[in-house]
C-alpha cells in the first residue's frame, strides 16, 4: 500500500525524538531550575504565563494545524475559571454557605446551579466536561454546516463577547464587572502560605508538560496528518473521503478543554477571575504569544505565550500604556513579517545550516496555508 | 401602540449608525477579503473629529456638518494609509488581516487615550437639533431623526455611485471576478485603494453621528466592531441589500429585547439568535451563486 509518505523520507530517528527532548528539557527548566532561581514573586507570575501558555497549546493545535482561527477562548477560560472561582468561593464560605459577595449584592439567596460546585469532584469534572461539551455542541453546528475562515473567526468572538456581557449583566450570581475574587483556600490548602503558592506553580509546570505532551502525540498520530490535510486542503479531503469536520471538531475541544483547564488554575494563582479576563480582548490577547512563538510548532506557542505574559508584566510595570503599544506592534511586525513565528526563524537557520533531512518535518510544522 | 412605535424608532436610530458602520466592512470584505478591526477605530476617530470641530468652532451651526466631512476624510485617509503600508502585503492572508489590524487598532486607542485622556468626552448637540418632533403621538427627538437621514442619504448615494458610475461599475466588477476585471484593464489595485477610503470614510462619518447619540472615549470603537461585523455576516459578505437588511433587523430586534430584559441580557440574546439564523443560512440572507468549491 502507498502511503502519501512515500514521496518523502521518512523522519530521522532525532525527528521523531525531536519533541520529547524538547519536553524533557523544558520539564527540567520549568521544574527544577525556575523553582531555584526565581524568588516567590516571580515564580508567581510565571505560574500565571503557564497557565496562558495551556490555553495557548490548544491554540496551537487549532489554528496553527487546524486552520482556525480560534478567537473565543476567552469564553473556554473563563468557564473553567469560574467554575473553580465558585468552588472556592463556596469552600470559603462561612457558616450559612453563601458565597460573601452574594450577601454583598443580593439577597443572600444562592442560586441551584450553584450548588454543585459545593463537591470538589464534581467541580473538577465540571472544568473539562462543561467547555468540552459546549465546544462538541457549538463545533458541530458548526463544522457540520461548513462555517469556516473569516465566518468562524467572528462567530467565535461573538459568542465570547456574549459571554462577558452575560457575566457582567448578572452581577447577583457572578459578581458582574469585579468577577470573583479574594479565595482564601485551595481544597483545603492555604492560599497564603508560601509552600502552597509553589505548589500551585509545580502544578502547572506539569499541567503544561502534560498538555505539551498530549498535543505532541496528537500530532504525529494520522489525526494530526489528516488535520493538517484539513487546513490545506478541505475540499481535496472531502472527496477523498473523509469528513473534514470530524478532525475539525476534535482540535477544537481538545483546544477548548485546554483553555478551561488554564482558565481553573488561573484562578487560584492569580486570585481573581473578572469578565476582563475572558472578553474579545484578552481573548486576542492568548493569540499574541501563538503568532509570536509560531503558531503550528509544538513549543511556539507555550513559549510564545509566557513571552508575552513576561513582557506584559514587565512593560506595565515600568511604563502605563507602553503595553498596549508594544502588544500593538507585536502583532503589526509578527503577522506582517513573520507569519510562522519566531519558531520558523529557528527552523529556517537550521534548514541553511545544512539539516537538510529536517526538512519534511519544518515543512509540516512551519509553514502557515494561505487560509 | 406608542411604546412600540418608540421602540421602533429608536431600534431605527441605532440600527443607522451600525449600517454606516457595516456598510464600510462589507465594501472591504466583500472586495478584498480583509477582516479590518481597526474599522472600529476609524469610527473613533470620527467621534473625536466631531468633539475637536466643536471645541474650535465654539457653538457655531456649521460645526456638525464640518464635522461629518472632515470626519469622512479622517476616517477615509485612515483607511488608505492602513491599506498602503501594511495590507496590501497580506491579501493572500485573509484571516492574519484580522489579528494585523487588531494590533493597529490598539495603537490607534492607545493614542487617543495619550491625547485626548481616557475619561469619555461629550460633544454639544448643536441647537438647531434639539428638541423633538411629534409623529404619531410620540415626541422624536431631532438628533435621532437626523441621523437616520443621514445614514439613508450615505447609503443611497453609495447605491448610486455604485450604480450609475464608472467606478462604481470598477468595484463591482472587482468584487465579481478580479482576475476577469483585471483582464479587461481595470486597475484593481487603484480600485480597492478607492474602496477602502469610502468604506473607512464611512466609519468616520458613522463616529461623528455617534456624538449625537452619547459621548465617546477611546474605546468607542470595539463595542461597536463585534456587532458590525455580524451584520455583514447576517447580510451576506459583499452584499449591501443584506447588510441593510441585517443592520435594521438586528438594530430593531435588539431595541424590542431590551424592552423586555436587560441591555446586557438582550445582547446575549441577539448574539444567540444570529449564530441559529446562521445555522440555517451559513452564508448570511444574500448570497453570490458560484461554482467555486471553497
Amino acid at each position: 500500500m502507498t502511503s502519501p509518505r512515500t514521496s518523502f523520507a521518512e523522519p530521522t530517528r532525532f525527528a521523531k525524538a525531536g519533541p520529547w527532548i524538547g519536553l524533557a528539557v523544558l520539564a527540567v527548566a520549568l521544574l527544577v531550575i525556575a523553582p531555584l532561581a526565581l524568588s516567590p514573586f516571580r515564580l508567581g507570575l510565571l505560574a500565571k504565563y503557564l497557565c496562558y501558555a495551556i490555553a495557548a497549546v490548544g491554540i496551537g493545535l487549532a489554528w496553527g494545524r487546524g486552520g482556525m482561527l480560534v478567537l473565543g477562548q476567552g469564553m473556554y477560560f473563563g468557564l473553567g475559571g469560574y467554575a473553580m472561582a465558585m468552588h472556592l468561593k463556596l469552600a470559603d464560605a462561612g457558616p450559612n454557605g453563601i458565597p460573601d459577595f452574594m450577601l454583598l449584592y443580593a439577597d443572600g439567596q444562592m442560586p441551584l446551579w450553584w450548588e454543585p460546585f459545593r463537591s470538589p469532584l464534581v467541580t473538577l469534572a465540571a472544568i473539562v466536561l462543561v467547555p468540552g461539551l459546549l465546544a462538541t455542541i457549538l463545533g458541530l453546528a458548526i463544522f457540520k454546516r461548513r462555517i469556516k475562515g473569516a465566518y468562524f473567526a467572528i462567530l467565535s468572538q461573538a459568542l465570547t463577547a456574549a459571554f462577558a456581557l452575560l457575566l457582567i449583566g448578572q452581577v447577583k450570581t457572578t459578581g458582574g464587572y469585579n468577577g470573583l475574587n479574594n479565595f482564601r483556600g485551595f481544597f483545603g490548602y492555604s492560599l497564603y502560605d508560601p509552600a502552597n503558592k509553589k505548589m500551585l506553580y509545580l502544578i502547572a509546570a506539569g499541567v503544561l508538560l502534560l498538555s505539551l505532551a498530549l498535543v505532541a502525540h496528537l500530532q504525529r498520530s494520522r489525526f494530526g496528518e489528516l488535520l493538517i490535510a484539513t487546513r490545506d486542503a478541505e475540499e481535496r479531503v472531502r472527496f477523498l473521503g473523509q469528513d473534514p469536520a470530524f478532525p475539525k471538531l476534535l482540535a477544537y475541544v481538545v483546544a477548548a478543554v485546554l483553555a478551561a483547564v488554564g482558565g481553573a488554575l488561573y484562578v487560584p494563582i492569580v486570585g481573581i477571575i473578572s469578565p476582563d479576563d475572558v472578553g474579545v480582548v484578552a481573548s486576542i490577547g492568548l493569540i499574541a504569544g501563538v503568532a509570536l512563538g509560531g503558531r503550528a510548532s509544538l513549543f511556539g506557542p507555550a513559549l510564545g505565550a509566557i513571552a508575552v505574559g513576561y513582557a506584559e508584566s514587565t512593560l506595565s510595570e515600568r511604563f502605563a500604556g507602553s503595553w498596549t503599544y508594544f502588544q500593538g506592534a507585536l502583532f503589526i511586525v509578527v503577522l506582517l513579517l513573520l507569519p510562522g513565528g519566531l519558531s520558523s526563524v529557528l527552523a529556517k537557520a537550521r534548514e541553511a545550516a545544512g539539516g537538510r533531512r529536517l526538512r519534511r518535518v519544518h515543512a509540516e510544522a512551519g509553514e502557515v496555508a494561505a487560509v | 401602540m406608542e411604546t412600540v412605535v418608540a421602540q421602533v424608532f429608536t431600534g431605527l436610530s441605532s440600527a443607522s449608525v451600525l449600517l454606516l458602520v457595516a456598510i464600510g466592512l462589507t465594501l472591504t470584505f466583500g472586495q478584498m477579503g480583509v477582516i479590518n478591526m481597526a474599522h472600529g477605530e476609524f469610527l473613533m476617530a470620527g467621534s473625536y473629529t466631531a468633539f475637536v470641530t466643536a471645541s474650535i468652532l465654539r457653538g457655531s451651526a456649521l460645526s456638525l456638518p464640518v464635522a461629518l466631512v472632515v470626519g469622512f476624510l479622517i476616517g477615509g485617509l485612515l483607511g488608505i494609509a492602513l491599506e498602503a503600508t501594511i495590507l496590501r502585503w497580506m491579501y493572500d492572508r485573509p484571516l492574519d488581516t484580522l489579528l494585523v489590524t487588531f494590533g493597529v487598532g490598539l495603537i490607534l486607542q492607545q493614542l487617543a487615550r495619550d491625547i485626548f485622556g481616557a475619561p469619555a468626552k461629550e460633544v454639544s448637540t448643536p441647537t438647531w437639533l434639539s428638541g423633538t418632533v411629534p409623529i404619531l403621538g410620540y415626541g422624536f427627538p431631532v438628533t435621532r431623526l437626523f441621523i437616520i437621514a443621514l445614514s439613508a442619504l450615505c447609503v443611497a448615494g453609495l447605491f448610486a455611485m455604485l450604480r450609475l458610475t464608472d467606478l462604481g461599475r470598477r468595484i463591482r466588477a472587482t468584487v465579481a471576478n478580479r482576475d476577469l476585471a483585471e483582464s479587461l484593464g481595470i486597475s484593481t489595485r487603484r480600485t480597492d485603494r478607492t474602496t477602502f477610503f469610502i468604506g473607512s470614510g464611512l466609519a468616520g462619518v458613522a463616529g461623528v453621528a455617534l456624538t449625537l447619540l452619547g459621548s465617546t472615549g477611546p474605546t468607542v470603537g470595539t463595542s461597536y466592531i463585534v456587532e458590525a461585523f455580524l451584520v455583514v455576516v447576517v447580510g451576506g459578505i459583499g452584499q449591501l441589500k443584506g447588510t441593510i437588511l441585517a443592520a435594521l433587523g438586528i438594530g430593531i430586534g435588539r431595541s424590542f429585547l431590551e424592552s423586555w430584559t436587560s441591555g446586557s441580557m438582550a445582547q446575549v440574546l441577539m448574539l444567540l439568535a444570529i449564530v441559529a439564523f446562521l445555522q440555517i443560512r451559513p452564508q448570511g440572507i444574500f448570497t453570490t451563486t458560484t461554482r467555486s468549491l471553497a
